[in-house]
């Protein structure tokens, strides 16, 4: 098979991919073997602790480390001084938000750091180090930093594009538009046009592992790193910048990894740790608790937005406007862009507008988080067009259906799309048994589209073919979520071998060449692409062995279902040669056989959603109880369906987390109130119901086997989905996250005109 | 910090350790005894996911001092599978892809073996509420709810 060539999914028979084999990592994670961030040791290690700043809005005046250094145990401490000025602008923040400089810009931002040789005297050390704060102003909410006598977090912060640019520094860090053609246009051409204002707060990955790290550097000056991260290569080469140390002197290792969700795709501690080794001349172990993960790591952002649409009585949308207004923590970078972008890309617009602000608080930088941006925006949209729906007496699906998003349309962000699902989607969800599911008292049902780009990018691939025949896949993308057995299936598929002959692992960033991050939905989509054509380049060198065996050229030679074969009666009669033979005599053939890949691959093929929610609203207590939820999602090609089903309902139950509980809460004081699990509360198991989920498959053409990623699209419905019902069930559009009881209770009592309760 | 010397049982095997008063049963396990399979995701106890059992009793090994389990019985994930036998339960959280980052599955197991070792039928609803401690992240725990019905199913198969 060319290295090029494309499967037609829906005709090919698969072998192995899209059986459900068991995971390679899969024992060592039920027996307690597999290694995390935290469960790595080395001879000599120290503890490291780092303190943090109480306030969320203070000029550091002076760090007094003596005390603490003078105390027995204590090995190093670093401050602001061990970070020297980067000279690379697009590191300054990551830099800054490492360790404060003058300013301490949130509650939890890290302003210096010691190692010592217990966890008890790092505690103590830290308790000693003398920190002298002027306190300044703050500000956490996104409408307030955006006014004009607003505290200003950074003094030369100009709104980048805005023409002319301002003259004045604020805390908006930039101006972002999508769309074409021109609302007030469309506006003129509907019969309904609904314009409402809604509000997100900010929510946490939550995963459950916190952040964690061994750093040892070398008195040379080269260091190795333990780390459980979504990008180590990322994590090398921001770790080497920073600290000025040659890329080829670090050696960065991905421990397993415990969720990331975005939030491991940026360093917080790593260059602390070694900063702290490097001083002590011994390993380091840094450990966030969880308040530190709250506090201190990044959140998502939260948002006040602004959406308008109008619809004709046909239920065609005629024109579709919304301003985004994103906080994103103390530094630029707010998903405000993506957010814009995926905001009306779910339908096919002839005018439509997006204006985005990025806005800067003092909150923790944000994180990326699930489809950054985009599950709050489809909020919005999708709250207004439902209610538009309704004001029209017509399907919500219908609605969407009469609207959507198809191959050929033009989309609000620019591109034309090629062969996309939503229509399949919808259509199966409108198909769905619990579409049509009686509902009982105080109960609603919610629909809601949602749209996610995937990304592809830097990817590297190498299989070695063992002396037995079985194969060694080597990949440089963390596994967060089963992506191990994904790979070993596509390599499996290419070779015509068993999957249990193929075993992945994560190499380290010495091991391989540069990988980009595990984000953006990419790694079944990339690392399998790259996995594919690093089979089909081995395959090539397999055949090109059994040819000299046989004294015949090597195009004369085919593989099939794990055997070279002659490729025809003209080529000779030869016994075809196993995988296995072909391993046994490698070394007589010309060595060792390996197929390599690399790519910065494009093609990663947009992904759609629809999720439908049945919830429940008590009345008396604003309590919300969703009853049934299903996850109908385009995957392209499904390589190991239990794990996508696995990413459609955690994506389906991070956002009810974040749709009816989850929250950060800042006190006058501007410090973080809840930065813990008992009072930042994810969803647990007796909150919910089944995530019921509808694989469909739409090949995605840039994919050998028609993959799409699928980690993301999950997480933006649901917020959407789950409000609609909420307000179908209550009868009162709501229109701020989350939909806890208070806030229920507020919006009910508000629409019977008794004002609040509480 | 003043320390302490503890004996206690550890899976079935007797061991003896000095810590700190203040350290936790969990630092011991992770720290000092090198069994890592109990994870800290809070240190508050809202987790789970350092979930052991104590003289049969389902805790979280974070809300413990080490100096506790003196003459204790503690079991961790470690203990689980007999030999290279995995339990049901390890099999059939493998078999539902009841994990994914997996860094909860050690405290899970923990919860559902504490729950099918006095109630080998739960119902779906008795499950939710015995795990309703432990927290996942990933999964939406559809499919670990399923696992841990299947294990029950199977060991009532005996």
């Amino acid at each position: 098979m060319p290295l090029d060539a494309n499967l037609d999914p829906r005709t090919h028979q698969f072998k192995v991919v899209g059986t459900r084999p068991l995971r390679p990592d899969g024992v060592d994670k039920v027996t307690g073997r597999a290694k995390f961030g935290a469960d790595a040791t080395a001879p000599g290690m120290l503890v490291g602790k780092v303190l943090r700043s109480p306030h969320p809005h203070a000029r550091i005046r002076s760090i007094n480390t003596a005390k603490a250094a003078k105390l027995p145990g204590v090995k190093a401490i670093v401050t602001r001084d061990d970070f020297p000025e980067t000279k690379d602008e697009s590191l300054k923040d990551v830099l800054y938000n490492v360790m404060a400089r003058e300013k301490a810009l949130y509650d939890g931002h890290a302003v210096a750091a010691v190692a010592a040789t217990s966890a008890s005297i790092a505690r103590k050390a830290l308790k000693l180090i003398e920190v002298k704060y002027e306190i300044l102003p703050h500000v956490t909410d996104v409408d307030a930093a955006m006014k004009p006598g607003a505290p200003i977090l950074h003094k030369d912060m100009i709104t980048d594009g805005v023409e002319p640019a301002p003259t004045k520094a604020s805390n908006i860090a930039a101006k972002c538009e999508f769309g074409h053609g021109d609302p007030d246009e469309g506006f003129k051409h509907a019969d309904h046009v609904i314009e409402r204002v809604f509000k997100t707060e900010a929510t946490h990955q939550g995963y459950i592992e916190p952040h964690a790290c061994l750093a040892s550097v070398g008195t040379d000056g080269s260091g190795e790193l333990w780390v459980c991260t979504q990008g180590h290569f990322m994590v090398r080469d921001t770790c080497a910048a920073l600290l000025g140390m040659d890329v080829s002197r670090l050696r960065v290792t991905a421990s397993e990894i415990g969720g990331g969700f975005g939030g491991k795709t940026t360093v917080f501690i790593e260059p602390v740790a070694l900063a702290l080794s490097r001083k002590a001349g011994k390993p380091v172990k840094v450990v966030m608790s969880r308040e530190e993960v709250f506090r201190a790591s990044g959140p998502t952002s939260s948002t006040s937005m602004t959406v308008k649409i109008g619809i004709n009585k046909a239920g065609r949308i005629t024109g579709a406007f919304a301003e985004l207004r994103f906080q994103g923590g103390a530094f630029t970078g707010s998903p405000v862009v993506l957010g814009a972008m995926s905001a009306f890309a779910c339908y096919d617009l002839e005018h439509v507008k997006v204006v985005g602000y990025d806005v800067v608080t003092n909150r923790p930088k944000q994180a990326a988080y699930r489809a950054p941006g985009a599950p709050m925006v489809a909020f919005a949209v999708e709250s207004v067009l439902d209610e538009l729906a309704a004001r029209i007496g017509m399907d919500p699906i219908a609605l969407r259906l009469k609207n959507a998003a198809k191959e050929g349309t033009k989309s609000s962000y620019g591109p034309t799309f090629n062969r996309i699902g939503l229509i399949d989607c919808l259509e199966a969800a409108r198909k769905h048994a619990n579409y049509k599911v009686p509902l009982g008292p105080n109960q609603g049902r919610g629909v809601s589209a949602g749209f996610w780009f995937n990304f592809g990018g830097q990817t590297c691939v190498s299989l070695n073919v063992n002396i037995d025949g079985t194969v060694a896949l080597v990949v440089g993308t963390p596994d967060i979520g089963g992506s191990r057995a994904s790979m070993c299936l596509m390599a499996a598929e290419e070779l015509g071998i068993p999957y249990d002959r193929v075993r992945a692992i994560v190499a380290d960033t010495s091991s391989l060449g540069y990988n980009d991050i595990s984000e953006g939905s990419r790694v079944t989509f990339s690392t399998g692409l790259a996995t594919i054509k690093a089979t089909r380049d081995a395959v090539t060198k397999l055949c090109a062995r059994a040819a000299k065996i046989w004294g015949i050229p090597a195009d004369a030679v085919t593989w099939e279902n794990g055997y070279a074969k002659p490729s025809g009666p003209n080529a000779g009669n030869f016994e075809p040669l196993s995988l296995e033979d072909l391993a046994k005599k490698a070394a007589k053939t010309g060595g060792p056989i390996a197929g390599h890949y690399e790519v910065n691959a494009d093609g990663a093929g947009v992904s759609f959603a629809v999720h439908l929610c049945d919830a429940e609203v008590d009345p008396e207590t604003g309590r919300v109880q969703i009853k049934r939820y299903t996850v109908v999602q385009d995957a392209g090609k499904a390589i190991h369906p239990s794990y996508v089903e696995g990413q459609y309902q955690g994506g389906a139950v991070q956002g009810i987390g974040w749709a009816i509980n989850e929250e950060y809460i800042y006190g006058k004081d501007g410090r973080l109130q809840n930065p813990g699990f008992l009072d930042y509360r994810i969803p647990v198991a007796s909150d919910l119901p089944m995530i019921d989920t509808v694989i469909v498959e739409v090949p995605n053409p840039g994919h050998p086997y028609g993959v799409r990623g699928v980690g993301e699209t999950s997480i933006v419905p649901p917020l959407a989905a789950i409000a609609n019902a909420v307000s179908n069930a209550a009868g009162v559009r709501m229109t701020h996250l989350p939909m806890s009881p208070p806030n229920v209770l507020k919006a009910i009592d508000g629409a019977k005109g008794r004002g609040a309760r509480r | 910090m003043p320390k302490v010397q503890v004996s206690t049982t550890v899976n079935g095997d007797e061991v003896s350790y000095i810590c700190e008063v203040d350290e936790t049963l969990l630092d011991v396990l992770r720290d000092r005894l090198s069994l890592t399979g109990s994870k800290e995701g809070c240190g508050t106890g809202d987790c789970g996911a350092c979930s052991v059992m104590l003289d049969g009793r389902l805790v979280c090994s974070c809300l413990v001092l080490g100096a506790e389990a003196e003459g204790r019985d503690v079991r961790t994930v470690e203990g689980i599978a007999k030999g290279d036998k995995l339990h049901p339960l390890q099999e059939k959280f493998l078999e539902f892809a009841a994990l994914q980052c997996g860094i909860c599955t050690p405290g899970f197991l923990i919860s559902s073996k504490a729950l099918l070792d006095h109630n080998p039928n739960p119902t779906e609803t008795e499950i939710r509420f015995a795990l309703a401690g432990n927290l996942c992240r990933c999964t939406g725990y559809d499919k670990i709810v399923r696992a841990v019905q299947a294990a029950a199913a199977e060991m009532r198969k005996g």
